[in-house]
């Protein structure tokens, strides 16, 4: 069973990439004006994007960037298409505003719409909402993207039949830092057109690498 | 008066909610909160207004049957905080 790489997107330095080519390049002053205007370039209309965290816009725009005007997740039943993401900082931007609202006992009014962000889990719930996602998802918490680490939970779902789709990748942000790489893998005999494309690539540790630090393969 | 608290209440919604787009003055107070027509507010937003309430207000929502139409607009919202008060001062 030969797994591809059959989309993949990266987003940072105010820059995105979609299959290796850039697709827009943005002037903002702060993250937020930056995920903001992404937004509205790419024209999403989604209200509650303007509610989340960082961790979750970057999250939700990488997935948006990487599968409009396909239909690689929706040719596959929701229950066949897994998330799994890596990340270095967790949701801990958000755990410390959590914190920080608690800290007073006199004045203790914790917001739920911040407590709902104290786990990173939650940018892969807004990605599964939005495409109508329902297979295995986690979010791994590492120093440093894990090709490897990706390479073999993905195959593992694969060669286990948990899925035929799988959205993977480093969903990075904290502070003013910020850093995504998302992409498809797919099952070679289950994509029709592979020959004649050259954004597909073979799904190893070692084009992963290449993908994410931006090299052509 | 409920003429008075609705404009402050409306204000205080959409900043606490962080409902982008929208001017508070343009918002009507009837209209319902949730679902189609309304500020497409979530059951988070609804946890939201409760904190809201007990922080700006100091009235506790303990009874999960009554959310329904306290929150149903701005005005409902309105309405019971101006009961409670007034409960308040003649108990």
């Amino acid at each position: 069973m030969d797994l591809l790489i059959t989309r993949h997107m990266r987003l940072q330095n105010h820059c995105v990439w979609l299959n290796g080519a850039v697709e827009c390049l943005l002037e903002a002053r702060s993250i937020d004006q930056l995920f903001r205007g992404i937004y509205r370039y790419y024209d999403i209309d989604y209200p509650k994007f303007l509610k989340m965290d960082n961790l979750c816009k970057l999250a939700f725009l990488s997935a948006e960037i990487l599968l409009r005007s396909t239909d690689i997740v929706q040719k596959y039943p929701g229950e066949e298409v897994g998330i799994i993401l890596e990340n270095a900082s967790s949701s801990l931007e958000y755990d410390q505003k959590y914190m920080e609202s608690i800290r007073d006992r006199k004045k203790y009014f914790p917001s739920p719409s911040v407590f709902v962000y104290t786990i990173p889990n939650i940018m892969v719930a807004e990605i599964a909402i939005r495409h109508h996602v329902k297979g295995e998802h986690a979010v791994l918490i590492l120093e440093q993207f894990d090709p490897e680490l990706i390479y073999h939970y993905v195959s593992e779902l694969f060669r286990n039949q948990q899925v035929n789709c799988c959205l993977a990748g480093w969903v990075e942000s904290y502070g003013d830092h910020y850093q995504s790489f998302l992409f498809v893998v797919e099952e070679e005999d289950k994509i029709k057109t592979f020959k004649g494309r050259p954004e597909y690539v073979i799904f190893d540790p070692v084009n992963m690498k290449k993908l994410f630090e931006g090299k052509s393969i | 008066m409920i003429e008075d608290l609705i404009p402050k209440l409306r204000k205080e919604i959409i900043d606490q909610l962080q409902v982008e787009g929208i001017v508070p003055e343009e918002v009507d107070p009837e209209a319902p909160l949730f679902g189609e027509g309304g500020l497409g507010l979530d059951s988070i937003d609804v946890l939201e207004l409760v904190v809201l309430l007990d922080k700006n207000y100091g009235i506790k929502i303990r009874a999960s049957k009554e959310a329904p139409k306290i929150f149903y607009s701005i005005k409902s919202i309105a309405e019971y905080i101006q009961n409670h008060q007034n409960n308040k001062t003649f108990s």
